[in-house]
């Protein structure tokens, strides 16, 4: 049975702690709303940009760019994309059973975040690089990651690289995600569906088949050029708001855990503290239960 | 037949403008181009200057970044790192930006680096160009 004092302790302890989680909660919320604007600002620059790749790729089916070379694939790279910091709910957890899913051997991982760096070389997998991105990403963390993927593919240590990720659906939603980086022109897949408008989809799909005759484009200076210039572009566009979206499904995640754990905390005080108040009433009522039998004996 | 063109112009922080024109003049890699409808399916290279945008006989301007331009019949797509109209330019700080950027690639700095204040530069060259050609 424990005594007054204890429970007293026990409300005392769980109210900072609810402290802590409570500011938490505030300090991820409002970064969590700069980072989805953020994240749903790039949106139509990627379905922009995926349609004029599609265009391209399409019409200039003579000249195929080494990022767009299809292998017979033996080694895989992954790019892991997670947080930095745990307390974020199952964010990292979900993304950890995706990294499980790929083969040992065949697969050689890029890390984009701590917790990923850590969760593959703890499981022992081939870790080729690591890359760290701040709480509001800019390009040129993303040009990085991009440009050791690009030479990792273009130099065969790997024959195609995915990357896994969560896009951030809603605030109570994140889904982890594997797409196509490499070659490129599977990654049209990139762009979610849910994230188009249905007229946005027909379009791509309209842009998807192939062109009758006239539609054929010109392309000043040269195909050649053009791709060259805009294909490694998209590529660190495209990783660039995979970390946006990693950013913003992070910062979701986190409010929600810890908006759970202050509630949580919460409703801990309400019973501890009446669990306190039963006792105190008991304590009160034995006294005077010995007060009066005392009186009565003296009596 | 159309006789209007829709422009898109999107950077990756927002989209910029988005509307139907009767014509549009833009900076490409090989030179000014001007587009009106019907134009030849075409995919170039865009540099950092100056688009000029005509819509019911009235011009306006916008300051624009490296980037990419699609055009079709009815549609001339512009994908680029900045774009800035004319009238949201502010002239001081343009040329603040292009000072510090220049005072920045006098110093020794690596490839990437002399990419990124280059970009800077072109950026405050091209808003400057804009404001002090349409006041």
């Amino acid at each position: 049975m424990p005594s007054t004092r204890d429970i007293r302790r026990r409300i005392k302890s769980v109210k900072n702690t609810a402290q802590i989680t409570k500011a938490m909660q505030m300090v991820a919320s409002s970064k969590m709303r700069k980072a989805q604007l953020a994240a749903l600002a790039g949106r139509p620059y990627a379905v922009l940009m995926n349609q004029v790749i599609l265009s391209a790729s399409k019409d200039s089916q003579d000249f195929v760019h080494p990022l767009m070379e299809k292998r017979e694939i033996r080694k895989r790279g992954v790019l892991a994309v997670s947080t930095d910091k745990g307390l974020c709910g199952a964010l990292n957890s979900n993304m950890g059973r995706e990294v499980m899913k790929w083969d040992k051997e065949s697969a050689v991982f890029v890390a984009a975040g701590r917790k990923a760096a850590q969760f593959i070389t703890r499981t022992k997998r081939q870790l080729a690089a690591e890359f760290l991105y701040k709480d509001a990403p800019v390009f040129a963390e993303a040009r990085a990651i991009s440009k050791t993927l690009q030479q990792m593919f273009l130099k065969g240590e790997v024959d195609c690289v995915d990357v896994i990720f969560t896009r951030f659906v809603n605030t109570l939603t994140q889904r982890v995600e594997v797409r196509r980086l490499l070659p490129i022109g599977e990654t049209q897949k990139l762009l979610n569906e849910t994230t188009l408008t249905p007229q946005q989809k027909a379009e791509l799909e309209q842009r998807a088949t192939p062109s009758e005759g006239g539609l054929e484009y010109l392309f000043e200076p040269g195909a050649e050029q053009v791709l060259s210039a805009i294909l490694p572009h998209f590529l660190n566009f495209i990783v660039y708001q995979v970390l946006l979206e990693a950013k913003a499904s992070e910062h979701s995640a986190r409010m929600v855990a810890m908006k759970n754990a202050t509630d949580n905390a919460k409703q801990l005080i309400k019973d501890l503290t009446l669990e306190y108040n039963k006792l105190r009433q008991a304590n009160i009522t034995k006294e005077l239960l010995e007060i009066t039998t005392a009186q009565m004996a003296l009596g | 037949m159309a006789n209007t063109l829709k422009l898109e112009i999107v950077t990756p922080e927002s989209k910029v403008y988005s509307e139907d024109v009767d014509m549009v003049t833009l900076p490409g890699i090989e030179g000014e181009m001007g587009i009106f409808p019907m134009h030849v399916p075409l995919m170039t290279q865009l540099v950092s200057g100056e688009v000029g945008v005509r819509k019911g006989g009235q011009d306006f301007f916008l300051a624009v970044g490296d980037g990419f331009v699609e055009v079709t019949s009815e549609r001339v797509s512009i994908l680029t790192d900045m774009a800035v109209k004319a009238e949201n330019i502010d002239e001081t700080k343009a040329e603040a930006d292009r000072q510090r950027a220049e005072a920045r690639l006098a110093e020794k700095l690596d490839d990437e680096e002399v990419a990124t204040v280059k970009a800077a530069l072109d950026h405050s060259l091209a808003q400057l160009k804009v404001k002090r050609r349409h006041p």
